[in-house]
C-alpha cells in the first residue's frame, strides 16, 4: 500500500464507502421489493447520487440540521439515521422511524439533525433557514443546510431562502442536487440559466458545481462551504451534478430518457465505481477490504428487510395521536 | 394589579413578558420593527399598526424585521421552532396565508404526526383578521375556517384584551403551531388586564352573558355584535347566553351543548363566509348531540358568499349586525 493521497484518512475513507454503499443497497434492494408489490406507495430512489449525500454529510454533526427533499433516503442515511427504522417506516410499520405515519417520503430523526424529507418541492429551503437562525440565535455553531433537486430549485421558496440567508448572513448551505431530469422534464427545458450556481452571484452569495458523482470533488468543495458557513461568512450555493439510475418514482417507465443513456450512466457515471477505482488505483485500501463492506452491507439490508417484514403494523389506537403536544 | 389597557396594548404586553421570561422566543415579520436599514429611526414602526412598538428598544435584535418573502420567514420560523427557538412571526394580515399556506399546512401542522410523534413545532403565527377597516377583498377576511379545518394546527380569536393577552401567552409557550388571529377592529378596544402574566387556557370558552332563552355563539368581533342584539333583546324580555368560543381548535363544544340544553335554541353568528364557516361547524355538531334540546332550527348568521366589497356602504352590509343576529334570535323564539 502506498502513503494515503486523498483529504481522508483510510478508516474514513472506508466509512465513505461503506455510507455510499448502504444507501446503494437500500435503493437497489427497494427496487426490487417494490416491484414485487410489497412497499405501499410512492417511493423515490437516490441510486447513482450517493456520492453527494454522504461527500457533503460527513463534514455534519448532529447539530447541523438538513431539510431533505422526496428523493431523501440517501440524505437520511448519510446523516445518521437507523437504516432499521427506515425501512421499517417504508414498509409501513410501527416500529418505523416515524410509526408508520409518516413513509419514505416523510423520514425524520431530529435527534440526528434530519428534519425531514419533503413531500413538497422546495419547501425545505425556508425551513433549513429557521434551522440556521436558531443555530446563530442559540449560538451552538451549528449550520442549516436545504437539498433540492434541479427542478424545486425553480420554486420560489429556493429563491426567497437565498435572499433571507443572505441578508441575515445565516449559516446556511444551499445544495442543489441537479440529476437532469425535474420528473420527466429536462433541466435544458424547464431551467432559464447554464448552471443553477449561476444564480448565487444573483443574491450575492457565493455559488460553486461539482461533479456529484465525484466523491472527493463534492467532499473537498463541501468542507469549503461549510466552514465558511460555521465561522460566520454566510451561505453558499452548491450544485452537484449528478445522475439518478432510476425514474422518477418507482414504476417510471423513463420513456423520457435517450437511448442507452441509464446503461451509459451505470457504465461510466457510477460514484461507486469511481471511488472504489482511485482509491485502490492509488493502492491506498485494498480491494479486499471493500469486498468485505460490500457484504456486511448486504447483510445489513437483508436484516433491515427482515426485521421490518416481521414487525407488527399500526393499529387503529395509532390513528387518532400525536397530531398535537397536547389537545 | 388590573388596569384598562386596549387590546393592541395587552398583545405587546404578552410579546414584552414572554421575550423577557424566555430567551428562546423571537419575533419576526414584515416592518415588526420598522425602518431595518434606513436612514431614519429605529423601531420606526412597530409593526404596520404599531403592536410591536417599544419591543425592539427592550428586547433588540431578537425582533428581526423580515423581507417581503412570506414563505420563506413564515417557514423559517416553522423550522426555527423544530430546532430550539419559540417564534411568533407576524403575518400582517391573514389573507396573505395564500403566499405561503404550504408552510402552515403542509408543514409545520403536520411534523408531529408525519414524523410519529417526535417533533415539536412550537410557532406562534400572528395575523389580522377580520373586516370594517376600509381594506378591500384582500386585506379584510376572516379566514378562521380555513386554518380550522387543518388538523395539527390550533386557531385562536380573541374578543378582548384581557382574553388577547392570556391567549397570546399560552400560544407562546404552548408546543403546537397556533394561528393566533387578532381581529383589526378591537385593536382599540379596552378592557381589564392585569400587569401579571397570566395565561387563558385553550379549549375553554367564556359565557360573557347568561341567559335561559336562547344561546349566541360567536368569536372575535362578533362577540360584541352578538351583546348588542342581546341588550336590544332584553329590552323586549329575552334573555340571550352568548358562548365566546375564544379558541376554534381546540373547541369547547360542551359549554355550547351545556347551554343549549337550558335555552333550547342555539344562533350561531360567525364574520367568515357561509359555506364551511365555524358557524356551520358548531350548528352541525350540537344538532348532533344535542337535537333533543332543540325547540327551534338553529339560525346562523355569517357574512354572505362574496368577497369583502371595498365602498364602505357595501362593506357595512357584509358585516353580521346586531340587527341581523336580533332577527335571527327572533325566528328561534317564533311560535
Amino acid at each position: 500500500m502506498n502513503d494515503n493521497v486523498f483529504p481522508l484518512g483510510n478508516e474514513d475513507l472506508l466509512e465513505a464507502y461503506r455510507t455510499m454503499k448502504t444507501i446503494r443497497e437500500f435503493e437497489e434492494r427497494l427496487h426490487v421489493d417494490f416491484g414485487r408489490g410489497e412497499i405501499p406507495g410512492f417511493v423515490h430512489l437516490y441510486a447513482g447520487e450517493e456520492a453527494a449525500a454522504t461527500g457533503i454529510m460527513m463534514h455534519l454533526n448532529d447539530q447541523d440540521r438538513i431539510a431533505s427533499t422526496h428523493r431523501g433516503h440517501g440524505h437520511c442515511i448519510a446523516k445518521g439515521v437507523d437504516i432499521n427504522a427506515m425501512m421499517a417506516e417504508i414498509y409501513g410499520k410501527v416500529t418505523g422511524a416515524c410509526r408508520g405515519k409518516g413513509g419514505s417520503m416523510h423520514i425524520a430523526d431530529l435527534s440526528k439533525g434530519m428534519m425531514g424529507a419533503n413531500g413538497i418541492l422546495g419547501a425545505g429551503s425556508p425551513l433549513a433557514c429557521g434551522a440556521a437562525l436558531a443555530a446563530k440565535t442559540l449560538g451552538h455553531g451549528g449550520i442549516g443546510m436545504s437539498f433540492t433537486g434541479d427542478g424545486a430549485s425553480n420554486q420560489g421558496t429556493f429563491l426567497e431562502s437565498l435572499n433571507l440567508a443572505a441578508i441575515w448572513n445565516l449559516p446556511m448551505v444551499f445544495v442543489v442536487e441537479n440529476n437532469g431530469y425535474a420528473e420527466s422534464t429536462s433541466v435544458d427545458y424547464a431551467t432559464a440559466v447554464d448552471s443553477y450556481a449561476d444564480r448565487a452571484a444573483g443574491f450575492g452569495v457565493p455559488g460553486v458545481i461539482v461533479d456529484g458523482t465525484d466523491f472527493f470533488a463534492v467532499y473537498e468543495a463541501a468542507g469549503e462551504i461549510i466552514r465558511r458557513a460555521r465561522e460566520g461568512g454566510g451561505p453558499s450555493l452548491m450544485e452537484c451534478k449528478m445522475v439518478r439510475f432510476f425514474g422518477h418514482f418507482e414504476g417510471d417507465a423513463q420513456t423520457y430518457r435517450g437511448a442507452g443513456e441509464n446503461e451509459h450512466n451505470r457504465a461510466n457515471r457510477d460514484c461507486l465505481k469511481l471511488f472504489r477505482a482511485r482509491v485502490t488505483e492509488a493502492d491506498v485500501i485494498d480491494g479486499g477490504d471493500l469486498d468485505a463492506i460490500d457484504s456486511e452491507v448486504l447483510a445489513a439490508i437483508e436484516q433491515a428487510v427482515e426485521q421490518a417484514v416481521a414487525a407488527p403494523l399500526p393499529g387503529a389506537a395509532d390513528l387518532t395521536t400525536d397530531v398535537y403536544v397536547r389537545y | 394589579m388590573a388596569r384598562n389597557l386596549s387590546m393592541k396594548d395587552a398583545i405587546n404586553e404578552a410579546l414584552d413578558q414572554e421575550m423577557a421570561r424566555d430567551p428562546t422566543v423571537i419575533v419576526m415579520g414584515e416592518d415588526i420593527v420598522g425602518g431595518s436599514g434606513s436612514p431614519g429611526e429605529d423601531d420606526a414602526w412597530g409593526g404596520v399598526l404599531g403592536v410591536t412598538k417599544g419591543l425592539y428598544a427592550k428586547h433588540g435584535d431578537r425582533l428581526i424585521d423580515t423581507p417581503l418573502s412570506e414563505s420563506a420567514y413564515i417557514g423559517a420560523a416553522i423550522g426555527a421552532s423544530t430546532c430550539g427557538l419559540r417564534p411568533v412571526a407576524e403575518l400582517m394580515f391573514l389573507d396573505f396565508m395564500g403566499v405561503c399556506f404550504d408552510q402552515i399546512f403542509n408543514q409545520a401542522a403536520k411534523f408531529r404526526y408525519m414524523f410519529g410523534g417526535k417533533a415539536e413545532t412550537p410557532v406562534t403565527i400572528r395575523a389580522m383578521v377580520g373586516a370594517g377597516f376600509r381594506a378591500a377583498a384582500q386585506h379584510s377576511q376572516m379566514l378562521t375556517p380555513i386554518v380550522t379545518h387543518i388538523p395539527g394546527l390550533k386557531v385562536v380569536c380573541p374578543s378582548n384584551a384581557y382574553d388577547a393577552k392570556g391567549l397570546l401567552i399560552q400560544s407562546i409557550r404552548d408546543n403546537d403551531p397556533v394561528i393566533f388571529c387578532e381581529h383589526k377592529n378591537l385593536y382599540a378596544h379596552e378592557s381589564d388586564v392585569p400587569e401579571e402574566s397570566y395565561t387563558v387556557p385553550f379549549g375553554e370558552a367564556n359565557i360573557v352573558r347568561e341567559g335561559a332563552d336562547a344561546t349566541i355563539v360567536a368569536y372575535g368581533l362578533m362577540v360584541h355584535r352578538a351583546s348588542e342584539a342581546a341588550e336590544a333583546l332584553a329590552k323586549e324580555g329575552i334573555q340571550c347566553e352568548i358562548v365566546d368560543l375564544r379558541t376554534l381548535s381546540p373547541i369547547d363544544i360542551d359549554s355550547v351543548v351545556e347551554s343549549v340544553e337550558n335555552t333550547g335554541r342555539l344562533i350561531c353568528v360567525d364574520e367568515a363566509n357561509p359555506r364551511c364557516s365555524i358557524a356551520a361547524d358548531v350548528t352541525a355538531t350540537l344538532s348532533q348531540e344535542a337535537f333533543g334540546s332543540l325547540k327551534a332550527a338553529p339560525q346562523l348568521v355569517t357574512a354572505p358568499h362574496t368577497p369583502v366589497p371595498f365602498s364602505p356602504a357595501l362593506e357595512d352590509l357584509y358585516i353580521p349586525s346586531a340587527e341581523h343576529i336580533v332577527d335571527a334570535v327572533r325566528k328561534t323564539m317564533a311560535p
